[in-house]
């Protein structure tokens, strides 16, 4: 407590707060997406890639641009959620949130696409020989052979959310508490020339994305060698 | 309302379908669901196909099937493979490779009928039965080729089936493996009495386990004959690589004062010369017609130890200036001969002739 101030503490918990509820609601939303994509053999399944895609080279202002024309007061989501007596998006955690489920969702997506592309159909057959439904099978026997990508999808959801800028910096302004997240903060310090909280926060995030990355590798390696599975 | 079929102990329909440009169109069959059915064709005449399709495995499949009466196939509508009781073994066994070969083991007993309640009692059951007790807790990527198979046949009856289907289960073992597979899938159908459908291209398997073989080509059921009587047409297609092969039933003897081995079959009798481990519980003798020669007068002075008494009932002109004879033995079996047209001629064969066959080589199957 001593080290950071208290604005800078609040950023750090918006932060994980933000990337931990992306990575949780992008897994329920990409695994079925991901096993669509993979084994549909629907005509729509390109344009869905392509549109699943998008944030992989759009500049993220562009996301977080029509995202605030859409979520904010006059838009079609934030404009509905005003007749209905709620808030619209717009400059709040719950539109960021949405910004960032979108933003990140590649990066759930791919992952968990391959590895569900890659599956062994006859594995599949056999569990249904031995009587297991379609459920049974995705809970017992895709997402167990999946495990290394899941583990994947996790780590760059969430790694790839803390690191988001434009998107929230579009979308949700920096309101303390709200949407200033870590990077958000680092940003609003450099304006104001206070490069001491800037190069702790900087150094924070550049330490934790390391070691995040480290540990997944390592784990990774473990989960994906074949000579042990559980 | 149609009226309900009657049970009837049979696999029985006419499947159709399409897969990019190959089509399996069965005609209309019907199965006894008893003994080892054996669907013998070349690669790609659709054995798989059609063994995937009755699984219910390939949803563009269209057509009828009933099993024992109960529907399994009715146009578009297809009872779902997880129903249908069967146990399948794939060729490359298709082992879940993130459990090790208990969970393997587990993941079918758990889901049988009776689930839970005395899954480890079976799986040690039938892990000791097919050998695989010493592997329980190996990891899957640890298993040799037939240990592999061993585990899948394991996992198969784990599933409680009432019919096995198993796909070239081992076409890609070695030749020993083959054979110690080959003894376990035999023993087990014999025990329990499941009806089984076995895949294979190679006329040895089915020489070796087949009570019936359904021959396919080009994606249809062309016929469906006892062993026998596959065996006791020249033309049959399981001659196609080797030539005509006889198979005689009977049992094996303990071995005379001269070391000679008698496989008895009624009044047949042969002497073999046998290897020292050959199995005893061998039922099954092969012996390729070109290795059998026709004399009309019983020959002396000769080291070949079986001849035996036949009659002619047919001969078919053969591959080239060759002749296929078919005798019957003394106990009612066929044997093939395979000689010249021109030595047929000289001796002046005759359907219907007593005349002597000189065997001067067999195989058993073990």
């Amino acid at each position: 407590m001593t080290l950071l101030s208290a604005g800078e503490w609040q950023a750090i918990g918006l932060t994980a707060q933000l990337a931990g509820l992306t990575t949780l609601i992008l897994l329920l939303l990409a695994a079925p997406l991901a096993w669509w994509l993979a084994r549909s053999a629907s005509r729509w399944r390109n344009a869905v890639a392509a549109l699943v895609a998008l944030p992989l080279v759009l500049p993220p202002t562009v996301i977080g641009f029509y995202l605030l024309i859409l979520l904010g007061p006059r838009g079609a989501v934030g404009g509905t959620l005003q007749a209905l007596g709620l808030p619209h998006l717009a400059f709040s955690f719950w539109g960021i949130l949405v910004g960032s489920i979108i933003y990140s969702l590649p990066f759930a997506v791919q992952p968990l696409r391959e590895a569900f592309a890659a599956l062994d159909q006859q594995q599949l057959d056999a569990a249904a020989t031995l009587r297991a439904g379609a459920l049974d099978r995705f809970f017992h026997l895709v997402l167990p052979s999946s495990r290394g990508a899941i583990l994947t999808a996790v780590v760059i959801t969430f790694a790839h959310t803390v690191g988001e800028f434009g998107v929230v910096a579009m979308l949700g302004g920096s309101i303390a508490g709200e949407t200033r997240v870590v990077s958000m903060a680092i940003y609003d310090y450099t304006q104001a020339l206070e490069y001491g909280a800037a190069h702790r926060l900087s150094a924070i995030l550049l330490g934790f994305s390391f070691f995040t990355l480290l540990t997944f590798y390592a784990i990774n390696q473990r989960v994906l060698n074949p000579l042990h599975p559980r | 309302m149609p009226a309900p079929t009657p049970p009837s102990g049979a696999i029985e329909g006419h499947l159709r379908l399409t897969q990019g440009s190959f089509r399996l169109d069965t005609g209309s069959f019907s199965l006894p669901t008893q003994g080892i059915s054996v669907l013998f064709g070349r690669s790609g005449c659709g054995k798989s196909t059609l063994l995937r399709a009755i699984a219910g495995l390939i949803p563009a499949t269209r057509g009828t099937l009933r099993f024992q009466g109960q529907r399994w196939q009715d146009g578009a509508w297809a009872l779902p493979t997880p129903a249908r009781d069967i146990g399948f073994v794939f060729q490359n066994a298709a082992l879940f490779a993130h459990l090790n070969v208990r969970g393997n083991l587990l993941f079918a007993a758990r889901r049988a009928p009776g689930g839970d309640q005395n899954a480890s009692e079976l799986i040690a059951t039938i892990a000791d039965r097919t050998g695989v007790s010493d592997l329980l807790d190996h990891a899957i990527s640890s298993l040799s080729g037939g240990q592999r198979q061993r585990v899948a046949l394991a996992r198969a009856l784990l599933a409680r089936p009432r019919l096995l289907c198993l796909d070239e289960p081992v076409s890609a073992l070695d030749w020993h493996a083959r054979s110690e597979l080959l003894t376990l899938i035999e023993g087990v159908a014999r025990d329990t009495a499941l009806p089984v459908l076995y895949i294979t291209h190679a006329p040895q398997e089915v020489e070796r386990l087949a009570d019936r073989v359904v021959f396919m080509a080009h994606g249809r059921i062309e016929c469906i004959e006892p062993l026998q009587q596959a065996l006791s047409r020249p033309d049959s297609p399981l001659f196609d690589d080797e030539g005509p092969v006889s198979v005689l039933q009977g049992a094996l003897q303990a071995s005379d004062a001269n070391g000679l081995s008698h496989f008895v079959h009624g009044v047949l009798q042969l002497r073999l010369s046998l290897p020292p481990d050959s199995a005893a519980s061998a039922t099954r003798l092969r012996v390729r017609a070109r290795d059998v020669s026709i004399a009309t007068q019983e020959p002396q002075g000769l080291s070949i130890l079986n001849r035996l008494p036949v009659t002619l009932t047919a001969l078919h002109p053969g591959d080239g200036a060759r002749v296929v004879a078919v005798c019957q033995l003394a106990d009612g079996q066929t044997l093939l001969a395979e000689i010249t047209a021109y030595s047929c001629q000289t001796l002046g064969l005759q359907p219907g002739q007593n005349v002597w066959a000189l065997v001067k080589s067999v195989a058993l199957m073990d």
